[in-house]
């Protein structure tokens, strides 16, 4: 068992959790995820890596509710334990002094890519952060990106903060700037991290992302995984979760993650239903 | 002495039908009587040849007759000493090959039914438990091993290990220990209580278990070895599912076998949504391949409500590798077969569901190194099966993660680590291995014989 020791509402519906997991913490390094599963009926779910703490031998990850199991962990309380935290799995993100790196969060995907603006400037690259939300009310973590960029550009859709723009725009004008970046890192959601992927394309900069496929082991057993990268079938679980943007094909991972659909309303449902807050949709 | 009975008792088993849409166990087990009846079939002669051909050599003669004399505590005994995964082994073993193939009445059709007397002695032990007493344990010798893999492998070599008084660490990378017992064969061949309860008779002899630990990201066996291990042995299987590699194999509603039966059987996905795991079930499911990991997934497809199930495999009948009864059973249940077809690629629609599968017919040549007839393609005879979904079940190889990650190991072409067959010893001092990791996917009384060669090695390395 994983005790959670810290749980924090970053936004509504994300939320932060600090779990003691001393073994997973020792290993960690950024851009690995770990697989969780709640307790017996639990699914496995891939959860990228916020942060770690190999002397206090913390994990900390951060998820958004969207179906039954996200809704489930988002139940419960600090104190609380989760059956099973298994990692560092995949591979770590490639890091080493590129030049001028841009690192673009989108969302949730602020959490997992602040290690890694944070790795990358340690090995001395120049880090220009962008970080985009639909709403000022759901952003999170400005300061702590901040702290570990040199440069950061804050966007969101509806123009509540920071800039109106969705995060390519600014991406963009980086691109044509006069010191094209080296290197960009996006990770969010899929449709923003292909929209990066397009935007850079022209301007011949190599851009990794994060992929997030539907898992179930996360060890390389199962093929659940599977996505095609430069016409290659790949696992994400072991051979990413980071890929060039450039080669991947997008429809077919969009494809994918849509398998479950009709089930993770059914589930979704029954699980609200359950604790009485199902909306009339049921009835 | 009276005249040797030929009528072997045959195993009660769920009607067909009922057993179609149910989970529960197919095979239902003797009765104590039909049991004893059976066992006095047995004539105890003295060349002892069903022994021989059990990989960990049980004592048969000696179980069967304990048995039949009514002291069950003693044939659970006898049974144990040999083999600590007798409920698992009287279920899956394939005896016809093995022990019932030597026993003497085999030669006259009627075996003594060894696999159903495994079973049943199993059964009472766990239904008796407390009859048999707790197991004693042996003077500590302060030496640690370390075993990757809880499969049939693992857990053997860590019984052996443990009864000699070694201090044993199994370390596994799912949340359950079993291996292919929890996640690949299904819950109606193999009830998990009963893998889970034979689990707890190996920790019960003092093994830890160390879930959640995959092996290669949490710590090497490097470390291991320089850190607190004196030995350590590798038992991780052959996880690694194959694909036909062929177009449209992305597609929605195309599994490997390996995903869909850790759905189905690890994740509990037929009983979704009580458990959240889901599994989609098509109307019109193909499954490719011949072997029992193929009967097991289209026996689950059926029993979770698929119209149709075909089996599609490029040989023909008599060369499928799948167990005889597992063969009977599928069709007993209206599993269809489809033999000498072999799928040419995946046809899909808009929302990149599968819809189709276009396929090859075959013929029969030369055999190959596996000594069966190559299939060979009928050109210009391709047609489509109409499908839904798709489950490839062409095999699994070892999972690269401990031979990338561990130096000085030899491995094959084909990822499995070499070993010296006797001992299971590697080219690492150090570091045995056993199992599908060495052999690719075999069996699990294989992966047991394997387990307890390399305790017996481990053993003597640990007193030198
Ligand atoms: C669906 C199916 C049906 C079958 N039916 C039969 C049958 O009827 N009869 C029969 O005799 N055989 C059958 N087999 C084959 C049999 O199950 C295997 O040969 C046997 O389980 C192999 O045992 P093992 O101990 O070598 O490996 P496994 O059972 O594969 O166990 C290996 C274990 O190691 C773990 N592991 C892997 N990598 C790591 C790591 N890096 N760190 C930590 N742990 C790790 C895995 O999670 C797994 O739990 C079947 C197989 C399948 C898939
Ligand atoms: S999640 Fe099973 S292979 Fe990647």
């Amino acid at each position: 068992m994983y005790k959670i020791l810290v749980r924090e509402e970053l936004v509504p519906h994300i939320h932060l959790f600090k779990v003691a997991a001393p073994e997973v913490a020792a290993r960690a390094q950024a851009g690995q995820f770990v697989v969780v599963r709640i307790d017996e009926k639990g699914e496995r779910i891939p959860l990228t890596l916020a942060d770690w703490d190999s002397k206090e031998g913390t994990v900390t990850i951060v998820f958004m509710e969207v179906g039954t199991t996200s809704y489930r962990l988002g139940a419960l309380k600090s104190g609380d334990s989760i059956a099973n935290f298994i990692g560092p799995l995949g591979l770590p993100t490639h890091m080493e002094k590129f030049g001028t790196v841009v690192c673009v969060g989108g969302g949730l995907g602020v959490a997992p890519i602040a290690p890694i603006a944070r790795g990358l400037k340690q090995k001395g690259n120049k880090v220009i952060s962008i970080m985009g939300a639909r709403s000022k009310n759901l952003m999170f973590w400005e300061n702590e990106l901040r702290r570990v960029s040199d440069e950061l550009i804050v966007t969101t859709d509806d123009g509540t903060y920071g800039r109106k723009a969705l995060v390519t725009e600014p991406l963009k004008e980086l691109l044509q700037g006069t010191k094209k970046p080296d290197l960009v890192v996006a990770i969010g959601p899929s449709i923003m991290m292909k929209f990066c992927a397009k935007t850079t394309e022209p301007f011949g900069v190599k851009t990794i992302v994060s992929l997030n496929p539907i898992m179930v082991d996360g060890t390389g057993m199962c093929g659940a995984c599977r996505v095609s990268v430069g016409g290659v079938t790949r696992f994400v679980c072991v051979d990413g979760p980071d890929f060039d943007g450039h080669q991947v094909d997008w429809d077919l991972l969009f494809a994918r993650q849509r398998i479950y659909l009709d089930e993770e309303k059914r589930s979704l449902q029954q699980w609200q239903c359950a604790r009485q807050t199902c909306t009339e949709v049921q009835k | 002495m009276a005249k040797v009975s030929l009528n072997r008792i045959p195993m009660p088993r769920q009607d067909p039908l009922a057993r179609s849409k149910n989970f529960n166990e197919v095979a239902l087990g003797y009765t104590l009587e039909q049991a004893q009846v059976e066992a006095a079939r047995c004539i105890q002669c003295p060349k002892r040849t069903c022994t021989e051909g059990c990989p960990v050599e049980v004592d048969i003669p000696g179980f069967i007759k304990a048995l039949r004399e009514g002291n069950m505590p003693e044939a659970v005994k006898v049974l144990k000493d040999k083999n600590a995964l007798p409920g698992i082994c009287g279920r899956v073993c394939p005896q016809e090959t093995q022990c019932e193939l030597k026993c003497v009445l085999d030669k006259k059709g009627a075996p003594i039914a060894i696999g159903r007397l495994e079973r049943f002695v199993a059964d009472w032990e766990v239904a008796n438990l407390k009859a048999v007493g707790a197991v004693t344990k042996p003077a500590p010798t302060g030496k640690k091993v370390a075993i990757i893999g809880s499969g049939p492998a693992g857990l053997t070599a860590a019984a052996d290990l443990a009864k000699m008084g070694h201090s044993v660490t199994i370390f596994e990378a799912l949340h359950v220990a079993g291996g292919v017992l929890m996640y690949g064969i299904p819950e109606f061949r193999l009830p998990k209580d009963i893998v889970q309860n034979e689990v707890q008779y190996v920790a019960s002899l003092g093994v830890k278990l160390a879930l959640d630990s995959v092996i290669g990201k949490i710590t090497t066996i490097d470390e291991l070895l320089k850190d607190s291990y004196q030995a350590v042995f590798l038992g991780t299987g052959a996880g690694l599912p194959m694909f036909l590699n062929i177009p449209g194999e992305n597609l929605n509603g195309v599994y490997s076998a390996n995903e869909f039966l850790t759905r189905v059987n690890l994740m509990k996905a037929y009983r979704f949504p009580e458990y959240d795991t889901p599994v989609k079930i098509g109307k019109k499911v193909a499954v490719i391949g011949g072997g029992n990991v193929a009967m097991d997934a289209a026996r689950c497809a059926l029993r979770l409500g698929a119209d149709v199930v075909n089996i599609v495999y490029r040989r023909s009948e008599a060369e499928m590798p799948a167990r005889r009864e597992e063969v009977e059973n599928a069709k007993e249940e209206g599993i269809q077969f489809k033999f000498l077809t072999n799928p040419k690629r995946f046809l899909g629609n808009q929302q990149n569901w599968v819809t189709g599968m276009e396929c090859f017919e075959m013929t029969l040549g030369e055999p190959d190194a596996s000594g069966r007839r190559r299939p060979v393609v009928k050109p210009g005879s391709e047609f489509v099966m109409d499908v839904d979904e798709v489950v490839v079940a062409l095999g699994t190889t070892p999972n690269p993660l401990i031979a990338s990650t561990t130096k000085g190991l030899e491995t094959t072409s084909h990822g499995t680590v070499v070993t010296d067959e006797a001992t299971g010893k590697t080219v690492k001092p150090g570091v045995w291995a056993g199992g599908d990791i060495v052999t690719g996917s075999a069996t699990v009384i294989s992966a047991m014989g394997a387990g307890r060669r390399a305790a017996k090695t481990i053993a003597e390395f640990l007193k030198g």
